[in-house]
């Protein structure tokens, strides 16, 4: 049987790790594939770099910490973050990371996942989406760019169908809502977007305890949850986490 | 001295650092020469069947890798090299395979996601010099649409379930393949590395 997967996310700017709670007071927490060998050896079953350098040597300090990781880390890692073009992503790729992520750039050019998902396979495609409620319209969710600060008009769970359609290998889903509150994750969008696509769906946002990851698996019938502050923070570590799991009947390696 | 052949569709050096940590030689190359002259072989990848076999006649890494393997020279294939090694493929259309075992490659059934992407777990068959020390239902890491079906059943060594029961691993004469990549599969992979540099 196929496990659950559980992924922590590790923020990077000019190449090293920074925490912080909604992209503010930043704060250096280390080199990224220290901290990537060692949610690894504690059992996470892949890692999620989300580059935020705004340097415009970006493409090559990114690459290089990609390299970095692919030397060190045999788990599988997915990098995301200021990827435009199907040669940003070979870059990336051919830097040795397994899979990318693209958000704001695969709304903007949704060709981009087709043409992407041809060339490298759709299995390294990985569209993130940020999802947030409409105040007046709680049962729907629409799409946010450029970090949640530029709306859009789609709604998630129909963008998310194109995204699969159009050659997507997954769907990081974020809720906007639920990130930074650790009152757990959108499970009812997590569960819409889950059974509407035949692709794996990560929940992310909103985790704070055990039972959020396990809700998210289970009622939000998502393959895999990702968190970024329980784990950094060492509220919940990745032992304690794959153990409730199993004690609560969910297949995990 | 492992000699991994780079058919310039991936980036290799996860295998390569893999064995290195664990204290083997490697020789990641394109060069038919270093092929020929190779005491055990690798044969990875990720990637698309036609492609991979059209970079390898292109490269001709295709005759003196197969010459290589009839002559005896131990042998893993990884995922699309698992795949090649087989008598042909029916990914995009019927293509011919690198013939070293006979079998067939074929898509997943319908019904669960495609691709195959995650980590799952080994049902190992019988013992084997490549499997040495590892625990039975272990985890390890596939990412795959297709799947290697051997005419001959005994040829395989592991399976895993997915909507079926398909091989994880072969072992045929001197040639050993795994669908899943050892070189992703934490310390399970390791082993399985080390195993094989150690045939």
């Amino acid at each position: 049987m196929l496990a659950k997967r559980i992924i922590p996310c590790l923020d990077v700017k000019d190449g090293r790790v920074v925490k912080g709670t909604n992209f503010v007071n930043l704060r250096d927490a280390g080199d990224p594939i220290e901290s990537g060998l060692r949610y690894s050896e504690e059992g996470a079953d892949e890692l999620v770099f989300l580059d935020i350098t705004a340097s415009s040597d970006r493409r090559n300090i990114v690459a290089d910490m990609v390299r970095r990781v692919a030397d060190s880390i045999n788990i599988p890692f997915t990098v995301g973050g200021g990827l435009r073009s199907v040669a940003d992503i070979e870059h990336i790729l051919r830097a040795g990371a397994d899979k990318v992520s693209i958000n704001t750039s695969a709304i903007e050019n949704p060709r981009l996942i087709q043409e992407s998902a041809e060339r490298f396979g759709s299995q390294c495609i990985v569209v993130a989406i940020d999802a947030r409620r409409e105040a007046e319209q709680k049962s729907s969710a629409k799409v946010f760019t450029h970090g949640g600060r530029v709306r859009t008009d789609l709604d998630a769970v129909e963008w998310a169908g194109r995204a699969a359609a159009l050659g997507a290998g997954e769907i990081l889903l974020t809720s906007m809502d639920a990130d930074g509150t650790k009152a757990g994750y959108d499970l009812d969008l997590t569960s819409r977007i889950s059974t509407s696509v035949k692709i794996p769906v990560i929940a992310s946002g909103g985790a704070g305890t055990l039972e959020d990851l396990y809700l998210g698996l289970t009622k939000g019938a998502a393959s895999a949850v990702l968190a970024a502050s329980i784990f950094h923070f060492r509220e919940v570590t990745i032992p304690q986490a794959k153990a409730y799991l199993r004690e609560r009947g969910v297949l995990v390696r | 001295m492992i000699t991994v052949v780079d058919y310039k569709l991936n980036n290799l050096r996860s295998i390569e650092n893999t064995l290195r940590r664990l204290g083997h030689e490697v020789k990641v190359t394109s060069d038919p020469g270093d092929v020929r002259l190779a005491q055990k072989l690798i044969l990875p990848g990720v990637g698309a069947f036609r492609d991979a076999m059209q970079n390898l006649r292109d490269l001709g890494l295709a005759e003196p890798f197969v010459e290589k393997v009839k002559s005896g020279t131990p042998t893993l294939g990884i995922c699309l090299g698992m795949h090649l090694i087989f008598t042909e493929s029916e990914e995009f259309g019927l293509h011919q395979g690198l013939d070293l075992i006979p079998g067939r490659v074929k898509k997943l059934p319908e019904g669960l996601p495609v691709p195959h992407m995650g980590w799952n777990q080994l049902h190992l068959k019988r013992p084997d010099g490549l499997t040495r020390d590892v625990v039975p239902e272990s985890f390890v890491y596939f990412v795959h649409s297709y799947y290697a079906q051997p005419e001959f059943e005994q040829v395989t060594l592991a399976t895993t379930d997915y909507g079926l029961d398909f091989p994880a691993i072969v072992h045929f004469e001197n040639i050993w393949a795994t669908q899943f990549h050892p070189e992703k599969s934490q310390h399970v992979g390791e082993r399985l590395l080390d195993n094989f540099a150690r045939l």
